[in-house]
């Protein structure tokens, strides 16, 4: 059976949401933590739901909407999404408040709201949409989960037109948090120098994407999703080497036959080296591409990058500022994502032309 | 893609019990698992009763062997993960494809709420180590790594349906043949976070809870974890001690009425239960037994007693709540009920609702009070709701 991607949608800190044009607009940043391009919501949200929506629901239910608009669907077979983190907004408000009023005359909304599936739930409550409905919440592959739960419910016919995607809000309690975790930089750096720091840390964001995907061909159809597969703690770089070359030989594609490599560099010199590794050796003769400098590391990052990939493919262009190399591509025809979470959890998806 | 996918093995941690044993005796002794609070301090201690886990932190890291603590969650997730495997006992398991796929709704939260005390005054202050597996997916991960499981890992959180949605995925990982074993199951530990949550919404019972009870008033918080180990069609041939039951059938429906209230004539609970039906090609007069989701607050149990009532009208099978027993364990209810339904199966047995005294108005039907033993037991369905909408539905079938 195929797949293919039959609408997309995104939120993220570059020009992502409106449909005319591709990446047009690059916004640079100095700072060490991206904010996503807020849209108008008031076209996709009931103003009063406004109000009360946490960013990351207002974020998740207008690009849900968005990626259907898109697609010419009205209710979705299957509603999925994938976050490492939830609601953070809601949880930390929630929180705070336990702690400061000790417990006492707590409102219930924050509380309500900050379960991992609220994204889920509300794009549901929306349509009036009854179909499966599920959430994954595993850390760096949290979108490629929901990804895979897609992939697995139109092999079983058990749904078409499945809504699928991820979604991460930043609030500043993780951004301290994470900082002090030293997963950023310690100093801002312009986002679209971000490979040229040669420092540790990366720099954070936060975004949502949603797909359609569907069995059905169509001329309308972004493209093809042809192979997902995650992998956890690789021995070592050569394991990661096989891995990849066994997930292409099972979908029978040689790495000649790849028109472009779109890695989950993010400017940290120990994530990256595994990336120069690869770039250097199995992806040697084909051309790179980064991301992270446009939307920043987030748990379900690699949604921007399939995002990227599809519509690379079907507008057939890939826009300069994510080349890495000087190699020039024309109407790519098949592109590998490659990503990795902290050099714990791998994941790579392979999108083809329709 | 059709084929069958059998319970190999069952591991059990609640406040009626450490293990599968323990369980089965406080069942048969009729014996509740609530108490007054000793986990934290709270200003609910006296006024909240929940059902903990009769262990603390310190003993059951003695017991799991760990050699740090990141988050109770993940503490009871090992005990009956582990449990679960040694008891399918499979040979050969080194080289079979194995996952894990574990459900929960606070992931390391009840660290992450000392951390922020300290945070909240400085936040250049609170130990980092405390709030480092602050992630759902963290619990799963530490887990994971103990039970030596690499080939395929997830997390699931959909509120209190998030381990029954576990059980049925790691089933179709088999069918789809990603795996040939797959833990399964969930993990939730109570916390100040969610037990102060559900006290805003009004719906936790300052008594012992009374699922299905017209004057029931709420529920109680329960903690702990359960598992089951899902096997191939092939695998299963390989063992060397009877199954359990096999899983039948599954459903996830959304309710999509509210996030957190039910529509009044339970459209996602009578979803999920008839197309779970569908999918095993059952009738509801099959059904041996119904394991509620039955959490005591008088919008669940109305919903789902309506939709009950719209499914199985006029016969009804033998049916009960353990949460009256357990308390509501959240994202660890689908996957400690799971067990208990292997168990039914298993041993032949019918759980008893607790402190059941008025019928409800809305329904013809009473769920059952007695422990009963040498049943029939063929069919049974174990409803998982939550918030959301997420309503999920599994039946499980003599082999």
């Amino acid at each position: 059976m195929k797949i293919y991607i039959r609408s997309s949608a995104c939120i993220s800190a570059q020009n992502t949401f409106d449909n005319d044009g591709f990446l047009n607009g690059i916004i640079e940043y100095n700072t060490t933590r991206l904010v996503a391009v807020e849209p108008d919501y008031k076209e996709f949200i009931d103003a009063k739901l406004i109000r009360r929506m946490s960013h990351v629901i207002k974020m998740g239910v207008a690009v849900a909407k968005r990626c259907l608009l898109n697609g010419n669907t009205e209710m979705p077979g299957a509603i999925i999404t994938g976050t490492a983190f939830g609601c953070m907004e809601d949880t930390v408000t929630f929180l705070t408040r336990i702690i400061e009023q000790n417990e006492e005359l707590l409102p219930p909304t924050a509380f309500i709201q900050s379960t991992h599936n609220t994204v889920a739930a509300q794009i549901a409550l929306m349509l009036k949409c009854h179909a499966y409905n599920n959430t994954f919440v595993h850390k760096g592959i949290s979108f490629e989960s929901a990804l895979f739960d897609a992939i697995m419910l139109l092999n079983e016919q058990e749904a078409d037109n499945i809504l699928v995607g991820g979604t991460e809000e930043m609030v500043d309690t993780s951004y301290t948090v994470l900082t002090r975790l030293g997963l950023y930089k310690r100093h801002p750096v312009s986002n679209l120098s971000l490979y040229d720091t040669g420092s540790k840390g990366t720099i954070g964001g936060e975004g949502a994407t949603f797909f359609l995907l569907t069995d059905k061909p169509s001329p309308d159809n972004l493209a093809e999703l042809t192979g997902l597969t995650t992998f956890y703690n690789p021995k070592d770089t050569e394991d990661i080497k096989n891995r990849i070359t066994t997930f292409l030989e099972k979908h029978a594609v040689a790495f000649e036959d790849l028109d472009l490599v779109i890695s989950g560099k993010n400017g940290d010199v120990r994530n990256d080296e595994i990336h120069e590794e690869l770039n250097n050796s199995i992806f040697k003769n084909i051309a790179q591409a980064n991301y992270k400098h446009l939307c920043g590391e987030y748990t379900v990052a690699s949604s921007f990058a399939l995002w990227l990939a599809s519509n690379i493919i079907k507008k057939g262009i890939v826009p300069e500022v994510i080349l890495e190399t000087k190699l020039k591509v024309t109407a790519p025809k098949k592109v590998l994502i490659y990503n990795h979470y902290q050099n714990k959890y791998h994941s790579l998806m392979l999108v083809s032309a329709i | 893609m059709d084929q069958s996918v059998y319970v190999a093995g069952v591991g059990v941690i609640s406040a009626i019990g450490n293990n599968v044993a323990e369980h089965l005796a406080s069942f048969e002794r009729g014996e509740a698992g609530m108490a007054e609070i000793t986990l934290f301090d709270t200003i609910h201690q006296h006024t909240r009763p929940v059902a903990e886990v009769k262990l603390t932190d310190d003993e059951l890291i003695a017991q799991t062997g760990l050699s740090t603590h990141n988050g109770r969650t993940a503490l009871l997730s090992l005990v009956a993960a582990r449990e679960a495997m040694s008891n399918a006992a499979i040979p050969g398991l080194e080289n079979l494809r194995v996952g894990f796929v574990s459900a929960n709704t606070v992931g390391g939260m009840d660290r992450s709420e000392d951390f922020f005390v300290r945070f909240l005054a400085d936040n250049s202050k609170g130990k980092l180590k405390n709030v480092f597996d602050h992630e759902c997916g963290s619990m799963t991960e530490i887990v994971a790594d103990q039970l030596g499981i690499t080939d395929f890992m997830t997390t699931i959180s959909t509120a209190c349906s998030s381990s029954a949605n576990a059980i049925f995925y790691g089933a179709r990982l088999i069918r789809n043949d990603v795996v040939d074993v797959v833990v399964a199951g969930g993990a939730d530990a109570i916390t100040k976070f969610t037990l102060n949550g559900f006290n805003t919404l009004m719906i936790l019972d300052d008594e012992f809870c009374k699922p299905f009870d017209e004057h029931r008033e709420g529920l109680n918080l329960g903690e702990g974890a359960g598992y089951l180990v899902l096997v191939s069609d092939k695998v299963a041939k390989t063992l060397n001690k009877p199954l359990y039951c096999t899983l039948s059938g599954y459903n996830n429906s959304n309710d999509a009425y509210h996030q957190t209230a039910s529509s009044p004539d339970g459209t996602g609970s009578y979803l999920a239960m008839q197309k779970a039906l569908d999918k095993s090609g059952l009738k509801p007069s099959d059904i041996s037994y119904i394991n509620l989701h039955g959490t005591g607050t008088p919008n669940n149990d109305s919903a789902e007693g309506t939709a009950v009532k719209r499914l199985f009208d006029p016969a009804y099978p033998p049916m009960s709540s353990t949460k009256s027993f357990t308390g509501h364990t959240l994202g660890a209810s689908g996957g400690i009920e799971a067990v208990f339904s292997a168990l039914a199966i298993k041993h032949g047995i019918i759980y008893p609702n607790l402190r059941f005294e008025t019928r409800m108005a809305e329904v013809p039907f009473e769920p059952e009070t007695r422990f009963l033993k040498n049943q029939d037991i063929k069919h049974v369905m174990s409803n998982s709701f939550g918030f959301g909408g997420n309503c999920t539905s599994l039946i499980f079938s003599r082999v």
